[in-house]
């Protein structure tokens, strides 16, 4: 069937004057490959049932709106953390502010290097599994990702490593329009720590592929950073195999428009995989929205997704989280809880569970609820001498709690609730 | 005098209801009052808007605390000033810790008061040795609020945070309800062992068995929004013996 017109104008207007990067042989082809899907999928309009409750039109639109960058003296998350710091500036990569690229049990590269090199692994990842992740929805914006980016790394885990690999995304131009793609390959047995912070761009377009092979573990912590007007649509593809174990926590503070789409596909038996996220908004102009597919296609998986939002003064939130189960993946135990705390009556949250099950020895549970902040919960806290603000402050971050509990690190995880108390305290 | 309460008069919120209509009740320091009645007397009413829930609108009358205007006051400063109010049903706050939720209480009151926070050290220590007369053991203090506590946990645990913050005033609402024989002692221990010169107490109750374990100095009968007799611990043993009919067909 032929595009319809809006979304043929969206792309044609995207893609006119675009050149690919050049690179090797594979990678060339790789974003060529691309740059055809983009092309024949058309790029998202609101009129698409995965972009119903979010305007893709500020993404997908050539001319990237500017966002002010955000200016504060904050200490820079987790920077009591021993970690490896990468960090990039508008999207492209800082070689005087990172550290040395080198640590045990892992092999760290920048892609715009891997991608030059004629013999590569990152061939047999590099697009691959954001193309099996396009059906059976399309996510035409990663597959532009995987066409134009030039820049984010190329990280591979042969054992242990134990220092957290942290990609740190400074945003200094108000116009920066960026498009970075990240590799993670996490060999058999192996273990890696990711940690994600800062705004990035005015405009973000963040591809990560994680591919976990048996036995491995790649655990996963983003904090999307603070400035109100920035832009991001981020995805996250995984591939995990036999007992392996895939964490992905994501804490999102304002910006007016931030997607979060993750897609996993569980290959192995009994291999677990978590995908959590918290985000606290304010204003009219926050949008958040977390897109999530899980497909399970072997024995005995654990899924897990948990997201809470904390909405005020006419914030929206969106969740759409969707749990396959293949024929066969008996066994599994999938579970779906998405919960928006709304502070007012002009916020809203708007939530689309889907389960879809083809295996009939399975557990798979899934809920969704908006609520307010308990008033008695409230009232008992206060007759108790604790101030009324403080007292809305302690039973919001309870709300968030069990999101934040999927971090495995608590050290980690107590970084991020401070932030969370602090960014509370100044939104009241 | 503690608390001096003069022609109370409170309405719902919502509906036009006259719950209070005109209670006079004083404390003095260091004695305990009991007030005993039937149900919808407005006992626990009385409770609630000493410690300052919303939904109740008061039409006349005033309520102090050593002579400053409860009534003018947020409930934290009530707290703040000395009044406690161990609450019928305590509620379960899932997420937040029983020892966060009393360390932030006992450092917001000493705060509001100008008091040094206690240190995390200090506030331990104190916590397992109150917890312990209690029998309230590690596992419910790392609980979250309430959450999963049976009714007598519960109970106890309101009267831990009784403990801790110290108040001068103690509104005990109902505290006897869904407890068996032992744990109505313990929390009946527990109240006792807070008795001293300086600090008041409210003991709200339908029985008279509470009454045997937490001895009143003044005894009050509340019905229908008033409290129409006022006697000694004799009082108690009336009610329990003869039922709130002759009482109220004698004021009647």
């Amino acid at each position: 069937m032929a595009l319809a017109k809006l979304k043929t104008d969206t792309t044609q207007a995207r893609l006119a004057g675009l050149v690919l990067p050049k690179g090797a042989g594979w990678a060339t082809a790789a974003r060529a490959d691309a740059l055809a899907r983009v092309q024949q999928m058309g790029l998202p309009t609101k009129r698409d049932e995965y972009w119903r409750y979010t305007d893709p039109a500020s993404l997908t639109v050539a001319a990237a709106p500017e966002a002010a960058v955000f200016v504060n003296d904050e200490t820079p998350l987790f920077d009591a953390v021993d970690r490896i710091k990468i960090v990039f500036v508008d999207g492209v990569f800082d070689a005087d502010a990172s550290d040395d690229l080198t640590g045990e049990n892992v092999q760290i590269e920048r892609l715009a290097d891997a991608m030059a090199r004629d013999i590569h692994w990152a061939k047999d990842l590099y697009g691959v599994l954001e193309t099996r992740s396009q059906t059976p929805v399309e996510r035409p914006l990663a597959a532009l990702n995987t066409a134009m980016a030039t820049d984010g790394v190329v990280i591979r885990a042969t054992g242990d490593v134990a220092r957290p690999i942290n990609l740190i995304y400074l945003h200094a131009d108000p116009k920066s329009d960026v498009a970075l793609h990240n590799l993670v390959k996490v060999e058999a047995g192996a273990t890696v720590t990711l940690l994600e912070t800062g705004p990035a761009a005015a405009r973000l377009s963040k591809v990560l592929e994680v591919d976990v092979a048996d036995g491995g573990a790649f655990h996963h912590v983003r904090a999307q950073g603070r400035d109100h007007e920035r832009r991001a649509v981020t995805h996250c593809f995984s591939r995990i195999g036999a007992d392996s174990t895939f964490k992905s926590f994501t804490l999102t503070f304002n910006g007016v428009l931030t997607r979060n789409e993750c897609v996993i596909e569980i290959v192995g038996n009994d291999a677990v995989a978590h995908v959590a996220g918290a985000c606290v908004g304010d204003g009219g102009d926050f949008h958040h929205d977390d897109t999530v597919f899980v497909t399970h296609d072997a024995l005995n998986g654990e899924s897990r997704q948990v997201f809470k939002k904390v909405l005020r003064n006419g914030a929206t939130g969106v969740f759409q989280g969707k749990i396959l189960v293949k024929a066969g993946a008996q066994k599994t135990d999938g579970y779906q809880i998405s919960q928006s705390l709304l502070l007012d009556d002009d916020s809203q949250f708007l939530a689309k569970p889907e389960l879809e099950i083809y295996a009939d020895d399975v557990a798979c549970s899934h809920g969704s609820t908006s609520g307010a902040i308990d008033e008695d919960a409230l009232f008992y806290l206060r007759s108790r001498g604790v101030p009324i603000d403080e007292a809305r402050n302690l039973l919001t971050l309870s709300f968030l709690a069990e999101a934040l509990d999927e971090i495995a690190d608590a050290a980690l995880a107590e970084d991020l609730r401070d932030r969370l108390e602090g960014w509370l305290s100044r939104h009241r | 005098m503690m608390l001096e309460i003069k022609g109370l008069k409170v309405k719902l919120k919502e509906e036009d209801k006259q719950i209070l209509k005109g209670v006079d009740l004083s404390i003095a320091p260091g004695t305990v009052h009991a007030i005993m009645g039937p149900n919808g007397s407005g006992k626990s009413t009385l409770s609630y808007v000493l410690s300052g829930k919303d939904g109740y609108e008061v039409t006349d009358g005033s309520a102090m605390l050593e002579g400053a205007d409860l009534l003018d006051m947020d409930p934290e400063a009530r707290a703040a000033a000395g009044l406690f109010l161990a609450f019928q049903y305590p509620v379960e706050i899932p997420g937040v810790g029983n020892m966060t939720f009393l360390r932030t209480a006992v450092n917001a009151q000493r705060k509001a008061r100008g008091e040094a926070e206690l240190s995390a050290g200090e506030f331990l220590k104190i916590v397992r040795e109150k917890a312990k007369s209690l029998k309230i053991d590690a596992d419910m203090l790392k609980r979250p609020v309430n959450v999963g506590f049976s009714g007598g946990e519960k109970k106890r645990n309101e009267i831990l945070q009784m403990a801790m913050l110290e108040p001068k005033m103690c509104i005990l609402d109902e505290t006897d309800s869904g407890l068996d024989v032992d744990a109505m002692k313990l929390v009946a221990e527990g109240v006792n062992a807070l008795r001293s010169k300086g600090r008041s107490f409210l003991v709200i109750t339908h029985y008279q068995r509470l009454l045997d374990h937490i001895k009143p100095d003044v005894v009050h009968i509340m019905a229908d929004g008033r409290i129409i007799k006022t006697g000694g611990p004799e009082l108690a043993l009336e009610v329990e013996n003869n039922g709130y009919a002759d009482i109220l067909a004698e004021v009647a």
